[in-house]
């Protein structure tokens, strides 16, 4: 039984996202392996969006991966998902980078990424499916909060920067966030949205 | 001051604080119930966010850089369970076995499972199939789960990770050969790991979907796959 079970615990498969973070909690390198096989993709294209440089997302992954290995055992699954917790370390570790080498200044914001057709993702399944959810409800958002959200987000801007770009006051600017956000979270968690499908196969 | 700081919580979730407004804002979150709910909310929907960027595949040395960092910090800890304690509720263990049984342990879960108490007929059924070395193993992208077909056609599908189906609404499974979609079974999903017994055969090159219907199961898929594999047999 005991070989039974060890067999088991080399594989992670069954495992959720929050049972390898507190795999990792225990200095488990291989489930930070796994914890990077599900989520260095998504990280890194995150982080690539961000610092636009294929170094400096490196080391924003790499910073947020290490942070989980550091700080694992604090994670508390009750106030959100591991995925968040890594993404938001990712995410922060980007855009201190990005302020801090102020790329954003010489460098234009590109438009709403597009699906690359024959990108390597291609082969992700998955990913493509994610990428087309989130992009679908952020083209629902009114154009003010998407701006907002993707100046924000994407283009590690401070609501203050933000207010000075946009034209607008700082108050206008945290309400746009705020909408934008909690709307983007009702369109993501509404499985029925406007995009009921029907069938098209034929006999 | 502290009325502002409500404010703070959907800028603190997308990382646009000012510097300087970061640590007030921590402090109040320490003490403010309501926004640490609000919080766990809008992050995640700003995690969201991350999976609509492309993803360019990370250089493979970046993975090995990490692992070699994280075992030079932490090079001497040992680990406070030995791997084979490894939590797993005795219920799942049967279902996550199965899943495991996609790998090469496949070939002699069946005899194992014989052995088990828990073996159950359906479950002797899964384990036939997923211990066959000639069935064919089509995997879903981002370890999201395997189709497996035996010689015969008949099917498991396992699915990882998938969020419970919310009340009145159950997850179904299709095989569609040519025509129009077949019901192959309902399932509530949750839980690290669904496997399911197709009640269809698969044959070569039909495709089986998963979407969420009205509770019951429906007729024909009214909703947008959530997921597509293709039978390559």
């Amino acid at each position: 039984m005991r070989e039974y079970v060890q067999t088991m615990a080399r594989s992670f498969a069954h495992l959720s996202d929050e049972a390898v973070v507190a795999l990792v909690a225990r200095s488990d390198e291989e489930a930070l392996a796994e914890l990077y096989d599900r989520f260095g993709r998504v990280a890194y294209g995150l982080a690539l969006r961000i610092v636009r440089d294929e170094k400096l997302a490196e080391d924003a992954v790499q910073e947020g991966f290490l942070t989980v290995w550091r700080n694992a055992d604090r994670f508390m699954p009750e106030r959100g998902k591991a995925s968040t917790w890594l993404l938001t370390l990712v995410h922060r570790r980007a855009v201190d980078l990005v302020r801090r080498e102020d790329r954003r200044r010489t460098d234009p914001l590109p438009e709403t990424t597009e699906l690359t057709s024959g990108d390597s993702a291609a082969d992700d399944a998955w990913l493509r499916f994610e990428r087309e959810r989130v992009q679908a409800a952020l083209r629902q958002l009114p154009d003010q909060q998407r701006e907002a959200l993707e100046l924000a987000y994407y283009g590690g801007f401070s609501q203050s920067e933000l207010a000075e770009r946009l034209g607008q006051p700082v108050g206008t600017i945290k309400s746009r966030m705020f909408t934008g956000l909690a709307r983007l979270r009702e369109l993501l968690a509404d499985p029925n949205g406007e995009s009921a499908w029907k069938p098209t196969f034929t006999t | 001051m502290e009325a502002n700081l409500h404010d703070l919580t959907a800028a603190y979730a997308l990382d646009a604080l000012d510097p300087e407004d970061v640590q007030a804002y921590e402090a109040h979150l320490a003490r403010c119930e309501r926004c640490r709910d609000e919080l766990g909310t809008l992050a995640e929907a700003a995690g969201a966010l991350a999976y609509a960027t492309d993803a360019p595949a990370p250089p493979p040395e970046l993975r090995a850089r990490i692992l070699q960092r994280a075992h030079d910090e932490r090079p001497n800890v040992t680990p406070l369970r030995p791997r084979w304690l490894v939590p797993v509720a005795a219920a799942a263990a049967v279902a996550a076995c199965l899943a495991l049984g996609l790998g090469i342990w496949a070939a002699s879960l069946s005899s194992r499972l014989d052995r088990s108490h828990q073996a159950l007929a359906a479950q002797q059924q899964i384990a036939a199939i997923l211990g066959d070395p000639k069935s064919t193993r089509n995997v879903l992208g981002s370890r999201r789960g395997t189709l497996v077909v035996s010689p015969s056609g008949r099917a498991v599908l396992v699915v990882n990770r998938l969020a419970p189906a919310q009340k009145g609404q159950t997850y179904e499974a299709w095989v569609a050969s040519g025509g129009r979609p077949q019901a192959a079974g309902i399932f509530g999903g949750g839980g690290d790991v669904n496997v399911v017994l197709l009640r269809r055969p698969v044959p070569a090159n039909a495709t089986v979907m998963l979407t969420l219907e009205n509770a019951g199961g429906s007729a024909a898929p009214t909703r947008n796959p959530l997921l597509v594999v293709h039978n390559a047999a």
